[in-house]
């Protein structure tokens, strides 16, 4: 496994990796002008239908297969959204993509266009990136300024424009109907679905909404094809027939309590332990990992015993986690106070909840403020209750709300109070010796806002 | 006057009404937009099937200019995306970006609250820089210089706890770059 060599991030250390001239030493935009020539929209949406690519930005739904839901013969436009808004916590491999080789995202986007006959995109980018934005932007001016993008590129009968599109700090624009409201210029509220952005989305017309570094495998598949593609990774689980195979190679984030935090390419199905091992230098300090999240905090917790988890699309479920997510693994060392990583977890959520349906607002501001009062040594036992109620009745799943992040906040608080009660208990035990069998309601503390 | 306002705003559920009241309280002022503002916004109308696409980029014009989006400016902005102010003042108020009233210090630093950041020290840093500025998170020191401020993960986590200020990311924080940065605000 460790043999394995970077695709995606193949360039991404050498100097100047942004601009077209060194994009193009490398074969840059071959892919985009064979396909213009000699492939159709269909034919290419099967190649990609045929990789098992399924997408990077959370969910893993299969790329091909989301494509195909659009409408057939629609007299347009069709629109497609790059999903470029990434704020998981622990993810940064689209901003590492998105500055250091923006040209194999564009074509990762214009290759897709193609497929689902999108003669606008827009690249959605969450506002914390300003070098994306400027990579970007540069990237697409050589675009045009080359013919790559434009109206009837290449004499194809094909026309592409590609615009960016700065998004305003918020988490939920990252969710895809949230991107889609606030790129209509209304606050970022998802939608119910559906009907299906493939079917009606941003303007009321039919959308793909689609991750960034799904778009560099894209692009890579059309390089090297779908053979290649599935040479790497985790083929299907014979035993499960809805387990749709975790082919290619993925970006892992590795960041906290490792030596050597960053952004690692390796095939899919890497266990965190190898990961933690081969890539991130180990544990810091010489420590022992106590615990680790295996893909944003949405994704909830693995326990040191859990260790040896693959990190493919159906491995973090095995483990009662909610799934690969954005595969960032954020790993937390024998010293961590998993009451502080909950009370870390539910005020990020807090935050973040757009406020639209009332389980996730209310719930995530009372989780955050239980969690408030337990750090602080006001905790009853009868409040890991009251949390594990929210986080078995907030979400999707349980089907009080519209979008997911309510189940991305439930995830942590039904993980580490099921996996790491004891602590809990002993926690709220000393803290609060007086008060910690009591049941009756109780006020909550102040809490500090800002931003 | 201005905390009247406030309450009917608040209490307003019409958005013409919260439209009319804007443009009451604007009416008789200077323009807060200039031409230059103007004609970039209407520059990006091309992009969009749809005028009220370019609010946030709109708004994110004038904040980048002004440190803020004053009232003013939200009905100006409305004028020109033929939309009523009410429908701009509610995607802006949606994104807690947008200081509105009272422009944000020269520089504003975010500063990393999330989880990698967070398991690195960041509330050390946080409360050090405060420390530093003689204010809370969410101010603005005195003199205008520096606003501080919260911010979720700001994708940077390979290099927590991290802090952007204005566009500059300031990674791998610990007092001393944060001793630095306070005295490079001059
Ligand atoms: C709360 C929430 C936040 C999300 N944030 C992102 C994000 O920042 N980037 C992203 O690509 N997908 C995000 N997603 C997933 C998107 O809704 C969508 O599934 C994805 O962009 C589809 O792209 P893909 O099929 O290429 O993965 C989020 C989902 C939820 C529920
Ligand atoms: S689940 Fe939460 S974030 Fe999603 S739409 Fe409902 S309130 Fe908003
Ligand atoms: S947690 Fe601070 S940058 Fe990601």
């Amino acid at each position: 496994m460790t043999e394995f060599n970077p695709v995606l991030l193949a360039h991404v250390e050498e100097p100047e990796s942004h601009t077209l001239k060194v994009y193009q030493s490398h074969g840059g935009y071959a892919s985009w002008q064979r396909v213009l020539r000699d492939e159709t929209p269909g034919g290419f949406t099967e190649i990609v239908k045929q990789s098992g690519l399924r997408g990077r930005g959370g969910a893993g739904f299969p790329t091909g297969l989301k494509w195909t839901f659009l409408p057939q013969d629609h007299p347009g436009p069709i629109y497609f959204c790059l999903n470029a808004d990434e704020s998981e916590p622990g993810t940064f491999n689209n901003r590492i993509l998105m500055e250091q080789d923006p040209h194999q995202v564009l074509e990762g986007l214009m290759l897709s266009c193609y497929a689902t006959r999108a003669s606008t995109a827009y690249i959605y980018l969450r506002y914390e990136y300003p070098g994306c934005w400027d990579h970007l932007q540069l990237a697409i001016d050589e675009c045009y300024a080359a013919g790559l993008l434009g109206t009837n590129i290449q004499d194809s009968g094909f026309t592409l424009d590609v615009y960016l599109h700065r998004g305003a700090a918020a988490y939920i624009c990252g969710e895809e109907t949230g991107l889609i409201e606030s790129l209509e210029g209304k606050r970022a509220w998802p939608r119910i679905k559906p009907p299906f952005p493939a079917v009606e989305g941003v303007f009321g017309k039919p959308t793909v909404v689609n991750n960034v570094e799904t778009a560099a495998c894209v692009k890579q598949i059309a390089d090297r094809g779908v053979e290649w593609f599935q040479s790497i990774g985790a083929a299907p689980d014979p035993d499960n027939p809805r387990d749709a195979g975790s082919y290619g190679p993925k970006l892992y984030c590795l960041s906290g309590h490792v030596e050597r935090p960053g952004c690692y390419e390796a095939p899919l199905g890497i266990t965190v332990n190898e990961l933690i091992e081969q890539y991130g230098g180990g544990v810091w300090k010489g420590r022992r990992a106590k615990a680790v999240i295996p893909g944003g905090i949405s994704m909830g917790l693995l326990s040191s015993e859990e260790l040896d988890c693959p990190l493919d699309f159906s491995g973090p479920g095995k483990f009662g986690c909610l799934g690969l997510g954005t595969a960032a693994v954020v790993v937390m060392d024998e010293t961590v106070s998993i009451v502080d990583f909950l009370h870390n977890s539910c005020q990020f959520f807090a935050h973040e909840s757009c406020g639209q349906c009332t389980p996730c607002r209310e719930g995530t501001s009372w989780a955050f403020k239980m969690l408030e009062r337990i750090r602080r040594g006001r905790g009853r036992l009868h409040d890991l209750d009251l949390l594990l109620e929210i986080g078995d009745n907030i979400g999707i799943m349980p089907g009080t709300t519209i979008c997911g992040l309510a189940d991305g906040a439930a995830w942590p608080i039904k993980n580490a109070i099921r996996k790491f009660r004891d602590e809990f208990e002993d926690h709220i035990k000393r803290t609060n010796p007086e008060g910690f069998q009591e049941t009756d309601p109780v006020f909550s503390l102040e809490v500090l806002e800002s931003h | 006057m201005c905390f009247g306002f406030f309450v009917v705003f608040r209490q307003c559920q019409s958005p013409e009404l919260v439209g009319f009241l804007l443009l009451f309280v604007v009416n008789g002022m200077d323009r807060v937009l200039t031409d230059e503002m103007v004609s970039e916004i209407k520059a990006l109308f091309a992009r969009y099937p749809t005028k009220q696409a370019v609010t946030l980029p709109a708004l994110h014009l004038v904040h980048r200019e002004l440190r803020q989006v004053p009232l003013e400016a939200v009905v100006e902005i409305a004028e020109l995306l033929e939309l009523a102010p009410a429908q701009v003042q509610d995607t802006l108020t949606f994104y807690g970006f947008f200081h509105q009233g009272k422009p944000h210090g020269q520089t504003r630093a975010w500063v990393c609250r999330s989880i990698s950041c967070h398991l690195r020290g960041a509330d050390n840093l946080l409360e050090h820089l405060c420390d530093r500025a003689g204010i809370q998170p969410g101010q603005t020191t005195e003199d205008g210089k520096l606003t501080v401020e919260f911010a979720e993960c700001l994708g940077a986590c390979d290099f927590a706890p991290c802090m952007l200020a204005g566009e500059k990311l300031h990674p791998c924080l610990t007092k001393e770059s944060i001793e630095d940065f306070v005295e490079s605000l001059g």
